[in-house]
């Protein structure tokens, strides 16, 4: 029962393989070596002129969790209106629907994990998992189908480490009580967003700088960057210290990226969605393009990764959990509203809906920003495609992105069309680089997987997991990767004409470091004594992803995966 | 002697009786008055949950008959239904997946037993948002408590014993001061601390909650009011409260959808949510809306990621629809065809309709006319294990099983249901 993937044209990065015709077998969901005996090949795909890559990874995108539904739950006028309306293609930011495409910022959890197959992408990590929140996060993603899946459990906001830095406990506490968090919340990573910033919200700070000090426990996002960094470095934790900077959104922010670049002392960080902490102060309106000064400091610091998080103009809905910016921001809503939380003594979130404009100076601008980062970037390896779904744009926009990427004529009448004060600021249009179909599989597949951990994903090695997209090369870049002509998952055929074929459930990814148990004993007097929950329940078990028949667990070796 | 547990150990419990969702309960196989951690709401349910008749047998018309009759008679009465209605929905997360399910193929409208209430806060947050706190920041960080038209305790028994009264918190708060706004002296009680010192209490009819909310918010943003009282409580007690809450760390509001009977109580919960803002521009304060129990909670966060909506909705042909108005329990009585009434934690009764009926529940539901169909299940957090969302929504939490029996879940009856159809 061998499956062949006869003539692809292989775009195989983690193999140095560009476009090289080559045959690929399957087996028991694996990629094979070509099988001694052809007989046993039950089933052939001729796939002749089309592009095969492996099934993309979306390194950060929201998927799942208490954010999310709230956005939902607050938004029912944007599914409504969904079921409704088609784009029209002379629109911005139109692209090329699948029969199914929803264009809905917060699809359920069930279109989500349909939206994803249909364009290719096999695997989606939720970037913000509180972790008092992290039951329903699994809950959500358990009930995404198609896909793979895991997520990023938030510390450096939570009164726990707080009082632990505070008190200056030695980096092997604090070790143990990151890897016991990555255990309990059954994550991969460890995110930390606006360092100490949602702590310091929860006693009235407004703002926090890098070097600022939170006012209740005197320590500054700095310390917490480097105590986090320095923990998931020395757990062996493949996926670098997720860092979602002070000051989201704020004109003048791209400096404390640049000081945030430096944070960790060149230990690994991943600075998340860039583009919303690349903001200068020059020009009439006091808000400015600082890509290049980014990009800058990117292609030095060889120990920083990003994504993007490029906004693409229509209606959306921002979920973070940085309480404090969105709160800042709140006044931006459109429609206006927003719901702010403050969670459990361990985090915060704040959901409001956000329509980007074409004809809006920074809207425009940021759409500039996000491109300006994505083609200065030198190390494709080093920057990851996303528009942090549902904040930038929704997922199904990603291959409209691509097409922005791989087409310079395309981005320019684009870029034309938008606001002219914009226009002035950016430097878009001296910038000629086209990504190559090479540079896409690095961003979305190769370096995604390295990125996480993820050994046997993002690659169409043997042994590799048999996830696998089949497009046909168009020149519209964006109606080839809106919909691939075959998606394997497994092994087992799934998409064919982006069109589901069959419903499978993909694996709840981990990573689980070895820690000293002895960690639980203080955690379970503080529990005892200022939460309002039992440390048993707190922790998740295995069989609670698993129980349904459905779910299943993969542990990644906490070691940076080799390539 | 009562045998509580499967085992003669005390075994540790979860209690789902209301939205607060203890999870430090002990149950001793003695009885319920030595239930540690217990209270009024969790030893009722609990003794109530444990006097159930395990062996209740499923029934049509009264007459018992065994589960696969009674589920394939569940099934030939949806299969007929081309308009059904679920409501009740007295269930936690793992049986409310599968009502969606099943909802889904059978083409049925959703709505929870208590929507009346929760609804006023869903328009609420869907119109302006709101910003709100958790069970652990009210403990460890309120000093002033204002609750609008409710008790909180007769809902939420152990609000001022756990969140309150503790006297470990992280940031050494004083002693919450505490003020009840429209809420009978005599309810007051729980208020009271444990050194003597006694809530503010402002006298007022609910129906002039609104006018004076209304009256606060102009305090905050300065107006002048000309009038010396508001629904008869002084403007000069207004500004009190209003200074309170402006000079407090951590003020929270609380309030509960459910006492709010009177129309369009949402904008009076908006009025709510706008002091909360406007405290929040210079200060910290946030709102904590209780819920009504039942599952409240977490049946609307479930059909929310599963469907995009809460409920008040339908699946037409896998395609969800929401309408707060039209999707009413109260409305689609007139219009359903079929009614499947769910109610698991309590035995509450379905409502008297003429339409065929199915009743899956608390296998004590009283019935006063005998529906069509009446499948006895086991109760989440004492015949089988669940999960449930706590008041705050950000906490899910797992139900035990705590003893043995043959009672079906929910989930298990549904999906047999599903399988037939």
């Amino acid at each position: 029962m061998i499956t062949l993937l006869k003539n692809g044209k292989i775009y195989d990065p983690a193999h140095k393989k560009d476009g090289v015709i080559e045959d690929i077998y399957i087996y028991q969901g694996r990629i094979i070596p070509k099988p001694l005996d052809p007989s046993k090949i039950s089933q052939t795909f001729d796939l002749s002129g089309k592009v095969v890559m492996a099934g993309a990874i979306d390194m950060h995108s929201h998927i799942g969790g208490g954010k999310m539904n709230i956005a939902r739950m607050m938004l029912p006028e944007l599914q409504q209106k969904q079921a409704q309306e088609t784009k029209l293609l002379t629109e911005p930011e139109a692209h090329i629907c699948t029969p199914h495409c929803s264009h809905h910022a917060v699809p359920s959890a069930t279109d989500t994990g349909f939206r994803y197959i249909e364009m290719g992408y096999t695997a989606a990590f939720e970037p913000a998992i509180s972790p008092v929140n992290a039951r329903q996060a699994h809950l959500e993603m358990g009930d995404t189908p198609m896909i793979d899946k895991g997520g990023y459990a938030m510390l450096g906001n939570d009164d726990y480490f707080l009082r632990m830095l505070a008190a200056k406990k030695d980096q092997k506490a604090i070790n143990d009580y990151v890897a016991w968090i990555l255990h309990a919340t059954q994550a991969i990573g460890i995110k930390v967003v606006n360092p100490g910033g949602i702590n310091a919200f929860k006693f009235n700070q407004r703002r926090l700088n890098l070097d600022e000090n939170n006012s209740h426990y005197q320590v500054s996002p700095r310390e917490i960057l480097q105590s986090l960094s320095r923990a998931v470095h020395e757990l062996g934790i493949a996926k670098p210290l997720h860092v979602h900077c002070n000051n989201l959104g704020a004109a003048g922010n791209f400096e404390t990226t640049l000081n945030t670049m430096g944070a960790s002392d060149g230990l690994p960080m991943h600075l998340t969605h860039i583009q919303f902490h690349s903001y200068g102060t020059e020009g009439d309106k006091k808000f400015s393009s600082a890509a290049a000064q980014i990009s800058e400091a990117l292609n030095k610091n060889k120990h920083i990764t990003a994504d993007v998080g490029q906004i693409l103009f229509g209606q959306t809905v921002t979920a973070s959990g940085d309480s404090m910016m969105q709160h800042l921001n709140a006044k931006h809503a459109n429609p206006k509203k927003s719901v702010i939380m403050d969670i459990e003594c361990d985090a915060g979130c704040g959901v409001m809906p956000f329509k980007y404009r074409d004809q809006n100076y920074v809207n425009a601008l940021q759409w500039a920003i996000g491109l300006e980062i994505f083609l200065s970037a030198e190390d494709p390896w080093r920057i990851f495609l996303t528009t942090d779904h549902p904040n930038g744009a929704p997922f199904t926009s990603y291959p409209h992105l691509i097409r922005l990427l791989m087409d310079k004529a395309f981005r320019n009448e684009t870029f034309a069309k938008l606001n002219l004060d914009a226009q002035a600021m950016s430097n878009l249009a001296s910038l000629s680089r086209e990504y190559s179909l090479y540079e896409i599989a690095i961003m979305t597949r190769a370096g995604a997987s390295k990125l996480i951990g993820l050994n046997d994903r993002g690659h169409l090695g043997v042994g590799a997991s048999a996830d696998i997209t089949v497009y046909t090369d168009q020149p519209d870049r964006e109606a080839m990767f809106a919909k691939p002509d075959y998606v394997f998952k497994n092994g087992e055929l799934v998409v064919r004409d982006g069109v589901v074929t069959k419903v499978v459930w993909g694996a709840t990814h981990t990573a689980k470091p070895a820690f000293d148990i002895g960690v639980e004993k203080d955690l379970k007097d503080y529990f005892d004594k200022y939460q309002t929950m039992q440390l048993d329940n707190f922790k998740m078990s295995n069989d609670e992803i698993s129980h349904d028949g459905r779910g299943s667990i993969v542990v990644h070796d906490n070691k940076q995966a080799s390539l | 002697m009562k045998n509580y547990t499967s085992s003669n150990e005390p075994t540790s419990a979860t209690c789902p009786a209301c939205g607060l969702l203890c999870d430090d309960l002990i149950l001793n196989a003695t009885g319920a008055e030595s239930v540690k951690n217990g209270c009024a709401k969790s030893i009722t349910f609990f003794e109530q949950s444990f006097q159930t008749d395990i062996s209740a047998s499923a029934s049509l018309f009264g007459k018992p008959c065994d589960l696969n009759t009674a589920i394939s008679a569940a099934a030939d009465i949806l299969r007929k239904s081309k308009q059904p209605l679920f409501a009740g929905l007295g269930t936690e997360v793992q049986g409310m997946r599968s009502l969606m399910r099943l909802a889904e193929k059978s083409n049925a409208t959703l709505d929870h037993m208590h929507s009346e209430s929760t609804v006023r806060n869903t328009l609420t947050m869907q119109n302006s948002g709101w910003l709100t706190t958790t069970l652990a920041e009210i403990k460890n960080r309120a000093d002033v408590i204002l609750a609008i038209g409710t008790d909180i305790v007769t809902s939420h028994p152990r609000f001022f014993e756990k969140l309150v009264w503790n006297t470990d918190s992280l940031f050494n708060k004083p002693t919450p001061e505490i003020i009840y706004l429209s809420v009978p002296a005599e309810n007051t009680q729980a208020g009271i601390a444990p050194n003597g010192t006694s809530p503010t209490v402002i006298p007022a009819d609910t129906a002039s909650i609104p006018e004076i909310v209304n009256a606060l918010n102009a305090l905050l943003h300065h107006k002048k009011i000309k009038a010396d009282t508001v629904a008869g409580v002084a403007i000069s007690t207004l500004q009190a409260v209003a200074d309170k809450l402006k000079s407090a760390q951590y003020a929270v509001v609380v309030w509960s959808a459910a006492s709010l009977k009177f129309t369009h109580a949402e904008l009076t919960v908006q009025s709510i949510v706008q002091l909360i803002n406007t405290l929040n521009e210079n200060s910290r304060a946030a709102g904590f809306p209780l819920n009504s129990g039942d599952g409240d909670t977490s049946i609307n966060n479930t059909s929310t990621w599963l469907s995009g909506y809460p409920t008040r909705s339908r699946l037409v042909n896998g395609k969800p629809e929401y309408d707060t108005y039209h999707f009413s329990t109260k409305k689609q009585l007139d219009l359903c065809d079929a009614l499947l009434w769910v109610s698991t934690f309590n035995p509450h009764s379905p409502p008297d309709i003429k339409t065929p009926t199915i009743v899956i529940g608390h296998p004590n539901t009283q019935l006063e006319h005998q529906p069509d169909v009446f499948i006895p299940v086991g109760i989440p957090g004492v015949d089988h294990a669940g999960l449930m969302f706590r008041v705050d929504s950000s906490i899910t939490l797992p139900l035990k099983k705590l003893r043995d029996n043959h009672l079906p879940s929910l989930s298990d009856v549904i999906s047999k249901i599903e399988a037939s159809l």
